[in-house]
C-alpha cells in the first residue's frame, strides 16, 4: 500500500541510523536477501555456468544434476544461468520504472504542494487520479500494440503506474512541511517557493521517498513478472522470471520444477524487498516501530 | 455537503470525458485493421475495402467519436466488428463471469483478512501475531498467477477436484459455474487478503492507542471488550477504503488470472478484441473499466466526507 | 518418442487410477469436442478464421462439392456434374430433396445467389479469388446450374468444396454470422460466447443418417486446461490438440487414442527476397543450410512433424522429396555468407506471429543463426500487426508462418506477395499449370515448381504442420488429417 501522505520526514543521521538498523531483524533479513539477489545479478553479467540463451535440444528437460544444478528447460538451456540473468532483467526493469515514476511524479507532487490550494494543485492531482484509473495492464497492452512488446515497454508501463504513487507521496509529505518553522524562516528571508522546495522541502523527503522506492521496487518486480508472463514484457531470448513461468505452464505436469524455481526466485526477492521496506519505515519512525 | 458532491460530480464528468478522448485516440493510432484480420491472408484488396466500408471505418474520426460517446450515454455501445453482435450484449455476457469472480474473491479476501487481522491486533507480539505477520508478508510476495498455476497442478491435475480452466456458463446451473470460479477466486484473494489483514491489524492498533479506547480500558473494560465495543468500528474505515480499491482492482485487474484459467471474462474480452482489432469493443470495455474505477473512488471519497467533515473543504 | 516414457509414467499411473471411466450402458449419442479458438462468427463466407470452418464445415454448411478426409473431392449438394471439352463450362445437377434448416428448399437459385454474392463488388468473402475465374452462373432449371468460366481452371471443383464456397439460403444469409442456416446434417442450436457451441441433429437431412444426436464444441484455448479437460473426461475429443509436449502422457493411457496426422500447413521461414541481403541467392542458401531442421522439429514440435524441402505437402500427389537439398552445414553456410559479403554479426529482424509453432521455432532458429554469425532479433507480433506490417507492407527480414491452403504453389507467382519473389520462369510455369487439365501433366508441373522453389531457396522450408489429435479410444470416425480446417462429425459414432 502506498503511504498515503501522513509519512513523517525521516531523521536522516547516518551514524545513529546504522547502529539501530543492524539491530532491526526485518531490515537485516531484507537487506541480506536483496544483497544476494543483487550479487547474483552482478555476477551473471560477467559469468554464468552456461550461456543462458544457448539452446541444446538433445539435452532438454534434464533433471537437476552436478552439471546443471537446477536442470535444463524444454530447449536444453541451463535453468540456473537463466535465473541469474533473469535477476538482472527484473532489477533493471523495476529500477528504470522507479526512475520514471519518481522523475515525473516527485516534481509534480512537489509543485502541487508548493501551489497548494491553487488551480495547479487541483489540476495535477486530478491528472494523477486519472492515470490511477487506468489499470496498468491496459497501459501495457496498448503500449505493446503501439510499439511492439519488449523490455522498454514493460519499463514504461510500470513507470507510468509509479508516477501517481510518487506524486501522492511527495505531495502528502511536502504539504505539512510548508507550515513548519524552518520553511517560514526561509520565506521571511526572501527565498522564492521553488528555491525553498529544492533547498528545504526535498532534502526532508529523501527518507520517505527511499521507503516508497523500496516498496515500488518489489511491486515492480511482481509487475515485470506478470507482464512477461502474459507476453507483454521481456522477449526471448532475454531470460526473465515471468517468461520462464509462461514457458513452464504447459510443462507443469511433466516438469513442475520449471515453474517452481522461477516462482521461488520471485517470492524470495519480493519478500526480501518488502522486509527491507518495512525495516526502513520502522527505522524512520520509531513510534511506529514500537507499535509493531 | 451538497456543494462538495456537486464539485466532485463535475470533476468526475470531466475525468470521464478526458478518458474517452484518450481511449478513442489510442484506438485511432493503433496499427492494424479489423477488416484485414477478419479476411486473412488470401483476401483481395477490394474485398478488404468493401468490408471497411461495411464496418463504417471509412467515416471521419470526429463523426465516429461523437457517435460513440453519444451512444454510450444512451447505453448503446455499437456493434462488435468481429462478433457482429452488440457490444452491450457481449459485455453483459462477460460481466456474468467477471463480476461473480470479483465478488467471490472480495468475499474470500474479507472473510480471511478481517478475523486474521483482528486476532493479530488483539494478541500483539504473540506467537500468533508473528505467525500471521510472517504469513501475510509471504502472501504479499507471491505472484497471483504463479499461485494459480500451483493450485491447478494440485487441485486439477493431481487431485482432479476442480476444473483447470474454462467456464461452463450459468445455464448449466450454479454449481458447475461456481466450481470453475473457486480456484481463480482463491488465487486472486490470497495476496489481497494478506494486504487487507495487515491494514486491519495496524488500523486496529492505531485506534486501540487512541484516547477514548484508553479511557474505556481505564474504566475496566478488558482489551477484547474495548476492541469489540469501540475500536473495531473505527478501525473498519481504512479497511473499507482499501476494500473499495481492491474491488476495482479485482474487476479490472483479473486479465492475467482470466488468462491462466481461460475464463471468458471482461479482461479476456479486451485482450481478444485488441488482437482482432475489434476496436469498438476495446474502447467500450476500457471505458467501462475506467469508469468503474473512477466511480468506486468517488463513492469512497463521499464515504470519507460523510465520516470526516473536515475533508469536504480540502478539494 | 519412446525415450521420454520413463519419467512420464509416474504421473500417468496416478491419473488412471483416480478417474476410471464408468462403463457405458448404451452407446452415447452425443459428443463433446474441444477446440482451441473460438470463432469470431459462424459464416465461413465472410471470415477467414479457421475456427469457423472447424465448427460449421460439413456439419452445418455444405458446398456443391466437398473435400473428404483423404483430401479428395466428392459430390455434396451437387449430385454430379458435366464438364465441357474446353474445360470452361460446368453443368451441376443438384441434389433433390435437400432443404435448409429453416425449411427453405435448396434450389439452383440458392447456388446462383451464393456464388454471385461471393463474386460481387461489395463481397466480403475471404477467398474471393476462388470465384475470380467465374464468368457467369446461370440457373438452367430448379435442379441444374451452369457455371461458365473465363478460362479452364484446374482446381475449380476443389475450390468449390472449400469452406468459403458453401451454399447459403438467400433468406437467411444476412444473419449467417450469428444464426447459421445451412443444409448440413447438424443444425445450429446455441452459442454461449467464450464457452461452447451446440449443434443438434437435422432430422430432415438429405444424406445418409448420422449417428449423433448432439455435438458440443467447447472452447478451451489454454494447453494446460485442455490437458486437464481430456484427463477428467470433460471433453471426449481434441481433434487438433495444441500441446505436443504432453502427447506421450496420453499415449501411455489406454483410455485415449493419439493420432498424429497431416495438415496442409507448409511451415516456412519466409525471407524478404526483395530486401538486401536476401536478394542474393547465396545468402538465402546459406540461411537454409544454417537451420538445423531436426533440432527445430524436436525442440518446437517434440519430434512429431515431417520435414519439407519445398512448398508442398508430402501427402499430396506430385510431391518431390527435396529435404536433402540444403543439409545442415555451418561451415558451408559461413563460407557462403562470407562470399556474399555478409559480415559477422549482421542483424536481422525475425518476426514471429502468435502461434506456438512460430514462437518456439523462432527461438530455436535464432540461436542456430547465431552460430553462423547472424544476430536474429526476435520480434513477436499479434496477427493484426503481422498482417499489416509483414504481410502487406513487407517490413521484415525473416518470419515464420505456416501456409495452410492446400496446393498453393501459385502464391510464389503473385505480384507484390510478401516474399517478393520475382522469378519470370516460375510465373510462366504457374500460368501453364493453371490452364492444364491433364492430371499427369499437372503432377509433372507441380514437381518442376517445387524444384524451382528449392533451387532458388526462396524461403527456408521447415516442416509440415502436424495435426495431433487426442480422443476417447471408443470414439470412431474423426478425421486423422485435416486437408482443410474442419471437424467433420458426419461419420462420428461411439463404439458399443
Amino acid at each position: 500500500m502506498s503511504a498515503a501522505g501522513n509519512e513523517p520526514a525521516l531523521s536522516w543521521r547516518p551514524e545513529r541510523f546504522a547502529s539501530r538498523a543492524l539491530r532491526h531483524p526485518s531490515f537485516v533479513a531484507g537487506m541480506a536477501v536483496a544483497a544476494v539477489v543483487a550479487l547474483m545479478a552482478a555476477l551473471s553479467l560477467v559469468w554464468t555456468p552456461y550461456d543462458p540463451t544457448a539452446i541444446d535440444i538433445p539435452g532438454k528437460l534434464r533433471p537437476p544434476s552436478l552439471e546443471h544444478w537446477l536442470g535444463t528447460d524444454q530447449y536444453g538451456r541451463d535453468t540456473l544461468s537463466m535465473i541469474m540473468r533473469g535477476a538482472v532483467t527484473s532489477i533493471a526493469v523495476s529500477f528504470v520504472a522507479i526512475g520514471i515514476g519518481a522523475g515525473v511524479g516527485v516534481p509534480l507532487g512537489l509543485l502541487a504542494a508548493q501551489q497548494r490550494g491553487g488551480g495547479v494543485d487541483q489540476a495535477i492531482m486530478r491528472v494523477n487520479d486519472f492515470i490511477f484509473a487506468f489499470p496498468a495492464l491496459l497501459i501495457a497492452i496498448l503500449l505493446r500494440e503501439l510499439f511492439g512488446p519488449g523490455t522498454l515497454n514493460a519499463m514504461i508501463a510500470i513507470g507510468v503506474f509509479n508516477v501517481p504513487v510518487f506524486a501522492r507521496v511527495a505531495y502528502g509529505a511536502a504539504l505539512p512541511l510548508w507550515t513548519r518553522d524552518f520553511v517560514m524562516a526561509a520565506r521571511t528571508s526572501g527565498k522564492g517557493p521553488t528555491l525553498i522546495t529544492v533547498e528545504h522541502i526535498l532534502p526532508n523527503l529523501v527518507g520517505v521517498l527511499i521507503v516508497q522506492a523500496t516498496i515500488q521496487l518489489s511491486l515492480g518486480i511482481l509487475a515485470e513478472a506478470a507482464l512477461s508472463y502474459i507476453g507483454l514484457g521481456v522477449q526471448p531470448p532475454n531470460p526473465s522470471w515471468g517468461r520462464m513461468l509462461n514457458e513452464a505452464q504447459t510443462l507443469m505436469a511433466l516438469a513442475p520444477r520449471l515453474a517452481l524455481i522461477p516462482g521461488f526466485a520471485i517470492i524470495a526477492t519480493v519478500l526480501g524487498l518488502n522486509l527491507l521496506g518495512d525495516g526502513l519505515r520502522d527505522l524512520a519512525d520509531p513510534r511506529l516501530a514500537r507499535e509493531r | 455537503m451538497l456543494d462538495f458532491v456537486l464539485r466532485r460530480l463535475a470533476g468526475l464528468a470531466m475525468t470521464l470525458a478526458a478518458a474517452s478522448v484518450v481511449v478513442f485516440l489510442a484506438m485511432e493510432v493503433l496499427p492494424g485493421d479489423p477488416a484485414e484480420v477478419m479476411l486473412g491472408t488470401n483476401a483481395r484488396p477490394d474485398t478488404v475495402a468493401a468490408l471497411r466500408q461495411q464496418m463504417g471505418l471509412n467515416r471521419p474520426a470526429f463523426d465516429r467519436y461523437v457517435e460513440w460517446t453519444t451512444g454510450m450515454l444512451h447505453g448503446e455501445f455499437g456493434t462488435s466488428y468481429t462478433y457482429s453482435t452488440s457490444v452491450r450484449e457481449l459485455v453483459a455476457e462477460r460481466v456474468q463471469v467477471s463480476l461473480p469472480l470479483a465478488l467471490l474473491a472480495l468475499a474470500l479476501t474479507t472473510l480471511i483478512a478481517i478475523p486474521v487481522g483482528a486476532i493479530a491486533a488483539a494478541r500483539r507480539n504473540s506467537a500468533a501475531d508473528l505467525g500471521i505477520m510472517g504469513a501475510t508478508q509471504i502472501g504479499i510476495s507471491v505472484p497471483n498467477f504463479w499461485f494459480a498455476m500451483l493450485l491447478v497442478l494440485l487441485f486439477s491435475i493431481t487431485l482432479r477436484w476442480l476444473p483447470a480452466g474454462g467456464f461452463p456458463g450459468w445455464a448449466a446451473g450454479p454449481w458447475p459455474a461456481l466450481r470453475a470460479l473457486v480456484l481463480p477466486a482463491v488465487a486472486l484473494a490470497l495476496p489481497q487478503a494478506s494486504i487487507l489483514a495487515r491494514v486491519m491489524r495496524s488500523s486496529l492498533l492505531e485506534t486501540l492507542s487512541d484516547d477514548y479506547v484508553r479511557t474505556a480500558r481505564a474504566k475496566g473494560l478488558s482489551a477484547g471488550q474495548a476492541l469489540r465495543r469501540h475500536a473495531l468500528r473505527n478501525a473498519l474505515i481504512p479497511v473499507l477504503t482499501i476494500m473499495g480499491l481492491q474491488f476495482s482492482f479485482l474487476l479490472a485487474g483479473t486479465i492475467i488470472i482470466e488468462n491462466v484459467f481461460y475464463l471468458p471474462g471482461l479482461g479476456r474480452l479486451v485482450f481478444q478484441a485488441i488482437n482482432q482489432r475489434d476496436v469498438i469493443v476495446v474502447k467500450s470495455v476500457v471505458m467501462l473499466l475506467v469508469a468503474s474505477v473512477i466511480l468506486v473512488n468517488f463513492v469512497v471519497d463521499l464515504a470519507y466526507a460523510v465520516v470526516d467533515p473536515r475533508l469536504r473543504k480540502r478539494r | 518418442m519412446l525415450t521420454r516414457r520413463t519419467f512420464v509414467t509416474g504421473s500417468v499411473v496416478v491419473a488412471s487410477t483416480l478417474s476410471a471411466l464408468p462403463a457405458w450402458a448404451a452407446a452415447r449419442k452425443d459428443v463433446i469436442v474441444g477446440v482451441r479458438l473460438e470463432p469470431p462468427h459462424l459464416d465461413p463466407t465472410a471470415g477467414a478464421a479457421a475456427a469457423i470452418g472447424e465448427i460449421v464445415y460439413a456439419n452445418v454448411f455444405e458446398g456443391l462439392t466437398r473435400i473428404d478426409r483423404n483430401a479428395g473431392v466428392k459430390p455434396a449438394l451437387a449430385e454430379k456434374w458435366d464438364i465441357s471439352a474446353d474445360g470452361k463450362t460446368y453443368v451441376f445437377t443438384l441434389r433433390k430433396g435437400a432443404t435448409f434448416h429453416d425449411g427453405a428448399p435448396f434450389t439452383a437459385e440458392a447456388v446462383k445467389f451464393s456464388y454471385d454474392r461471393a463474386r460481387a463488388a461489395d463481397s466480403v468473402n475471404p477467398q474471393k479469388a476462388l470465384f475470380e475465374p467465374i464468368e457467369s452462373v446461370d440457373v438452367v432449371d430448379a435442379n441444374t446450374v451452369k457455371v461458365t468460366l473465363k478460362r479452364p481452371t484446374g482446381l475449380f471443383l476443389w475450390n468449390m468444396g472449400m469452406p468459403a464456397a458453401v451454399i447459403l439460403s438467400p433468406a437467411s444469409a444476412a444473419d449467417a454470422k450469428t444464426k447459421p442456416i445451412g443444409t448440413g446434417p447438424f443444425k445450429f442450436e446455441r452459442w454461449s460466447k467464450g464457452t461452447s457451441l451446440e449443434l443438434t441433429r437435422n432430422p430432415n437431412y438429405w444424406g445418409p443418417a448420422i449417428k449423433l444426436d448432439k455435438a458440443t464444441f467447447k472452447v478451451i484455448g489454454d494447453s494446460q486446461a485442455s490437458f486437464a479437460a481430456l484427463m477428467a473426461g470433460d471433453v471426449d475429443a481434441f481433434p487438433i490438440y495444441p500441446a505436443p509436449e504432453v502427447l506421450d502422457q496420453f499415449r501411455a493411457d489406454p483410455r485415449f487414442k493419439v493420432v498424429v496426422g497431416n495438415t496442409e500447413g507448409k511451415t516456412i521461414m519466409a525471407m524478404n527476397n526483395g530486401r538486401k541481403p536476401f536478394d542474393d541467392i547465396r545468402v538465402r542458401r546459406a540461411i537454409s543450410m544454417a537451420v538445423d531442421r531436426k533440432a527445430v522439429i524436436d525442440g518446437a514440435m517434440y519430434g512429431i512433424a515431417k520435414p519439407i524441402g519445398s512448398h508442398f505437402a508430402p501427402q499430396d500427389p506430385g510431391y518431390v522429396d527435396l529435404t536433402g537439398k540444403y543439409p545442415y552445414d555451418i561451415a558451408k553456410a559461413k563460407a557462403l555468407l562470407k562470399e556474399a559479403g555478409v559480415a559477422e554479426g549482421t542483424k536481422m529482424k525475425l518476426v514471429l506471429p502468435p502461434p506456438e509453432y512460430a514462437r518456439r521455432s523462432g527461438e530455436i532458429i535464432a540461436s542456430q543463426l547465431k552460430k553462423v554469425g547472424i544476430e536474429a532479433e526476435i520480434v513477436p507480433m499479434e496477427w493484426a500487426q503481422w498482417l499489416s506490417d509483414v504481410f502487406k507492407q513487407k517490413n521484415y527480414d525473416l518470419t515464420i508462418i505456416s501456409h495452410v491452403e492446400p496446393l498453393d504453389l501459385d502464391i510464389y507467382a503473385r505480384d507484390d506477395y510478401y516474399f517478393d519473389y520475382k522469378s519470370q520462369a516460375y510465373r510462366a510455369l504457374m500460368a501453364e499449370l493453371s490452364v492444364t487439365l491433364d492430371q499427369a501433366k499437372r503432377l509433372e508441373l507441380y514437381g518442376k515448381a517445387q524444384t524451382m522453389l528449392a533451387d532458388d531457396a526462396v524461403n527456408v522450408f521447415l516442416f509440415l504442420l502436424p495435426k495431433s489429435g487426442v480422443w476417447n479410444a471408443k470414439l470412431k470416425g474423426l478425421w486423422e488429417n485435416v486437408p482443410i480446417p474442419c471437424n467433420d462429425l458426419t461419420e462420428v459414432a461411439w463404439e458399443d
